[in-house]
């Protein structure tokens, strides 16, 4: 057996990452943004079927960019992590933190002990309720980094330049339509193309709704919604 | 090649259930876990007694009393008997309050995480006999005496009409065409349920004739509750449709009690 030659920890870091960091560069992105009655998550994706943003538990959403069969382990991990705490405990005694927390364990593990590191970064989303509680976002990324977000956030291929749009021209508690079209605004002028209905995935985290807050809003109503913010 | 580091990928369908992720996790939360020999105080436990479903025009009713007895005593006046289970579905419990409720609760978790993972709802069949596995798990507890006994229905989006279930506390699973009555007053509604229902009835006349059984089942049976005008307490009431799960406000069931005292007072005096 040929022994296995030696790289510096630095190196074998400093590899992966770019790894990690080119594969989630080439998929298309996500925006999240606060809106006056809760969160928005906006997803550039052609697929109906394969969801990118998806319902984790009452006032919890999850979103997911780079390798799909990747989040999707991670997106069915939270979903058992938090329906069993909720079980166990109460509905009230899920939170967004804990999950996030989860998140960035097996990311930073999986980064560190496995020869290919996940090419994913995830967003764990929750809405405060009416009584002023503060909604929380939370973006992790490949190597389990872990960063709490204001207002809006961004992930995939152009979340430097969404990051900056979004900065530019962000206002806080708008109407649903007004953020709906900052939004696909974001993801569309930071590549310098039309996005329609059809390549949108879009869902919310609407607080006036009753116990389960996610909703995913179809393309007909995405029309229309885009059309009055005109 | 090493086939089993992918084979088992595909025999995962059981990833959808919650209920095989808490066996994994947390087994000891499972119904039936924790087998306590029978006891005399078995009989101390409170029960729930009267729930019913029944079809009507838009798909179907459920209803159910208020109150769990221990043995001879009221161990509570305003449990809730009939839970939502999903959008298009709820469960009606009758037998061991506790277990119950906590099946219920299992049941609710279970086919929201299988709508999570899998993005999509169980059909009303899958939903049936998955209910009935839970029942299953929950034998030996029930041959201890302490039985969980529901009534399952809901609307079946495929077929366009609603549809009930019964259960054995063996998880047999038996589809009731019409109307059926399950807990220790069951006979009794079962019976009222006979001589009232009818084919499409509309929401008011099911809503009636629903409670006409529950008062039939309260006046029969000890262990059933019947309206307590004193205390304000109805029995529960929902509706399941096409367009979901719905209550039927307190206002409403307290008029409808209040009508069918009304008669049923003139008819004792001969009126």
């Amino acid at each position: 057996m040929p022994l296995p030659y030696y790289v510096s920890p630095e190196q074998m870091m400093k590899d992966k990452a770019e790894y990690a960091r080119k594969g989630i560069a080439r998929g298309r992105s996500i925006v999240t943004l606060e809106y006056r009655d809760g969160i928005l998550l906006v997803a550039e994706n052609p697929s109906s079927l394969l969801h990118k943003v998806s319902e984790i538990y009452d006032r919890i959403a999850f979103a997911g960019v780079g390798k799909y069969n990747e989040f999707e382990n991670l997106r069915i991990a939270g979903i058992r992590h938090a329906d069993v705490k909720g079980y166990s405990y109460s509905r009230g005694d899920v939170t967004a933190k804990a999950l996030a927390n989860a998140y960035s364990q097996a990311l930073g593990n999986i980064f560190t002990q496995d020869i290919k590191p996940f090419e994913v970064e995830v967003l764990v989303a929750e809405v405060g309720d009416n009584n002023g509680a503060k909604n929380e976002i939370y973006h992790i990324l490949y190597d389990g980094t872990i960063e709490d977000e204001k207002n809006y956030a961004a992930m995939g291929g152009q979340a430097d330049e969404i990051r900056r749009f979004l900065k530019d021209h962000y206002q806080a508690s708008t109407g649903l339509d007004e953020s709906l079209q900052l939004g696909v605004r974001a993801l569309s002028v930071t590549q310098n193309k039309t996005l329609s209905e059809r390549d949108l995935e879009v869902a919310v985290l609407d607080r006036t709704k009753e116990r389960r807050k996610f909703r995913r809003i179809p393309p007909e109503a995405l029309t229309q919604l885009l059309a009055t913010a005109k | 090649m090493n086939d089993e580091r992918w084979q088992h990928l595909f025999n995962d369908y059981a990833n959808s259930s919650f209920v095989e992720a808490l066996r994994r996790q947390s087994p000891h939360l499972l119904p039936g876990a924790d087998p306590r020999p029978a006891t005399p105080e078995v009989a101390a436990v409170p029960h729930g007694t009267t729930v019913l479903a029944m079809r009507y025009r838009d798909g179907v009713i459920m209803a159910g009393d208020r109150q769990a007895t221990a043995g001879y005593q009221v161990a509570s006046r305003r449990i809730e008997k009939i839970f939502k289970s999903d959008d298009l579905s709820g469960v009606g419990i009758a037998g061991a309050a506790g277990p119950a409720m906590e099946m219920a609760k299992l049941f609710q978790t279970e086919l929201e995480h299988y709508e999570k993972v899998e993005g999509d709802n169980l059909s009303l069949e899958g939903k049936a006999n998955k209910l009935g596995q839970m029942i299953r798990m929950n034998l030996q507890a029930a041959m201890m005496g302490l039985a969980v006994v529901p009534i399952f229905a809901g609307f079946d989006e495929k077929a366009g009409v609603g549809r009930l279930f019964k259960y054995d506390i063996t998880g047999g699973r038996y589809e009731e065409k019409d109307y059926d009555s399950q807990g220790s007053g069951s006979k009794d509604a079962r019976d009222s349920l006979k001589k009232l229902w009818k084919r499409d009835m509309s929401r008011d006349d099911a809503l009636r004739c629903a409670l006409e059984a529950l008062i039939d089942a309260a006046d029969e049976d000890v262990g059933t509750g019947g309206p307590d005008l004193i205390r304000g307490i109805f029995p529960t009431v929902k509706t399941i449709t096409r367009s979901g799960f719905g209550e039927v406000a307190d206002d409403e069931v307290r008029r409808v009690c209040e009508a069918i005292a009304g008669d049923r007072t003139k008819a004792e005096r001969g009126a």
